[in-house]
């Protein structure tokens, strides 16, 4: 449940860099997904025929806040989302670092605060940080965005064990790995530990077959998510024989 | 009576097309039109690297542009791409060469010696050229006119074929403008002699040589029908780009900026469409030099059968 949301599909998808709207549109409904996001900051209020073509695709949006480097820009760019496509969902993008483009947490938890009390749905996007985890929800945020590794890179799951310990501290926040996510394995896994759903953008839009590398990922994230529900086998040192040892012919 | 609407690439090609077939046409430009977007191109005649995010129908129409432009006066320089990308990103190159065919890896400073040492590897396209879409476009008009192809700014008296770009987004619900922006730099000290593009996951570039240490730098592709003037984000982008791939274009004089809407339907193929009576050249978006020679054709090969008198009945 993502703010009394339920959705069917656990895959959202970015709207970015791809080669054409056209195209956008084929991933998009090959995806299966009910949640795009949409960059707001560069585009402004003039990228309006861009946007009709993407609400033409019938999902929900959840605008965002990319490429705001400070609170009062990202804040200022949540209210132009709210009044361009009418909704309070608003994924929280406050970047820290240019080339890395990690959040930055201060103005992340900052522009949170003022958003969650204006009446957004806050959708940060996060680090593993635990404590910054809990300053978010404390702020309003009832999803939490952590990253699988920094945007665009596709490096996967880059700390593990450190989003495996967010799972369990935040056990009734609904989590969303959002960045990084490069191969559908890496979606597979997300789900698998037990991640809510996952978003991500370059891996389908700059793949060589976006609309096929889109039906990858949705499958890839229902059987991680099956998977999850199912319960996964714990690892073991050595191998368990499946015929027992008893009874085995003594030769010698 | 033909009245070919804009004067910019896609409507100069058209109105060539027609002439060179005997028809009677004329060049409408509106006197309140802006002034052509095809100005602001970069004049790349690169089918195999627009190969990397077009479909292969834009590839196909581009392969015959660089004699098209050759024989209706244009000096196209057949000196190839090379396609090269910072150490760290060396990843997007490896994913450029998947996505097109047409190249070879190459040292790019054995093509180009004031590269020598920047970059470890490049991909080559041999066959692509380049031009000065400008003086291009002016060749155009100068045979236009010797042909006696009127140009004014209406009425309009005949067949109405609109290859307004953007202006024409009342008549195509489905165009849209995607705005580019670009810079010309004069830099004396930097020697390119070809198309040099930087590919980067965030801000990729191309660099034309214009001559007399002359460069386009290209473009911004943003979905946004702002009109206004390069943004402070685009220019340092396009700069630190020009400058990764050679730290003398820091020193360079800024000649000229500029910005300009891009027509583009959905699926960023330049195409001819029919409405009534009313014929649109649209939606060049990125690929006008490449594919307008190619339409042009086409439309003047459907309107000459259609205007032929029908001999056999």
């Amino acid at each position: 449940m993502f703010y009394g949301v339920e959705l069917t599909s656990r895959l959202m998808l970015g709207t970015a860099q791809y080669p054409s709207p056209a195209v956008l549109r084929a991933a998009i409904a090959a995806s299966g997904t009910q949640v795009i996001t949409v960059s707001l900051r560069r585009e402004g209020a003039e990228g309006a025929r861009f946007r009709e073509i993407i609400a033409e695709a019938g999902c929900r949006i959840l605008p965002n806040t990319a490429g705001c480097h400070s609170a009062r820009e990202a804040v200022t760019t949540a209210q132009m989302a709210r009044e361009l496509f009418g909704t309070n969902w608003i994924k929280l993008e406050v970047i820290g670092h240019a080339d890395t483009l990690q959040p930055d947490p201060f103005a992340l938890v900052e522009a949170a605060r003022i958003l969650c009390a204006e009446g957004f749905e806050v959708f940060p996007y996060t680090t593993e940080d635990l404590v910054l985890g809990e300053k978010l929800v404390e702020a309003g945020c009832r999803v939490l965005m952590p990253w699988g590794a920094p945007i665009g890179s596709g490096q996967g799951l880059r700390n593990v064990e450190g989003l495996r310990a967010m799972r369990a501290h935040f056990p009734d926040t609904p989590l969303v790995i959002d960045a990084g996510i490069g191969t559908p394995s890496d979606a597979a896994r997300a789900m698998e530990m037990g991640f809510d759903a996952v978003l991500l953008n370059t891996a389908v839009a700059r793949a060589g077959d976006p609309v096929t590398m889109a039906r990858a990922f949705a499958r890839a994230v229902e059987a991680g998510r099956l998977g999850f529900k199912a319960g996964l086998m714990p690892r073991r040192d050595m191998a368990q024989p499946s015929t027992p040892v008893f009874g085995m012919a003594e030769l010698g | 009576m033909i009245s070919v609407l804009g004067g910019g690439v896609a409507g100069l090609c058209a109105a060539t097309a027609l002439a060179e077939r005997g028809l009677a046409v004329e060049v409408i430009e509106s006197e309140e039109a802006p002034a052509p977007v095809s100005l602001l191109a970069g004049g790349m005649l690169a089918p195999f690297c627009e190969g990397e995010a077009a479909p292969a129908q834009v590839v196909q129409m581009g392969l015959s542009a660089a004699d098209w432009w050759e024989a209706h006066g244009a000096k196209v320089h057949r000196r190839g791409t090379l396609v090269v990308a910072p150490a760290r990103d060396a990843a997007e190159l490896d994913r450029f060469a998947r996505l097109t065919r047409g190249h070879e890896w190459v040292d790019p400073g054995a093509l180009e010696p004031d590269l020598a040492g920047r970059f470890a590897r490049g991909l080559f396209f041999r066959v692509e050229a380049h031009m000065d879409p400008c003086a291009a476009l002016a060749a155009l008009r100068r045979q236009l006119a010797a042909r006696g192809v009127r140009f004014h700014a209406g009425p309009a008296r005949g067949r109405i074929v609109d290859c307004t770009g953007w202006a024409a987004a009342a008549h195509l619900p489905d165009l849209r403008p995607v705005r580019g922006e670009m810079l010309m730099l004069r830099a004396p000290e930097v020697t390119l002699s070809r198309t040099v593009r930087l590919l980067h996951p965030r801000f990729p570039c191309y660099i034309v040589p214009r001559g007399d240490g002359q460069y386009m730098i290209g473009a911004t592709m943003v979905e946004s029908a702002r009109p206004g003037p390069v943004t402070a984000r685009a220019v340092m982008e396009l700069l630190s780009a020009a400058w990764t791939v050679h730290p003398a274009f820091a020193e360079a004089e800024v000649t000229a900026t500029g910005a300009g809407l891009r027509p583009a339907f959905p699926d960023n193929i330049p195409a001819i469409r029919r409405a009534g009576e009313r014929i649109h050249v649209n939606g060049m978006y990125r690929h006008g030099f490449l594919c307008a020679p190619h339409l042009a054709e086409a439309l003047a090969g459907e309107l000459v059968e259609e205007l032929a008198p029908c001999a056999s009945n």
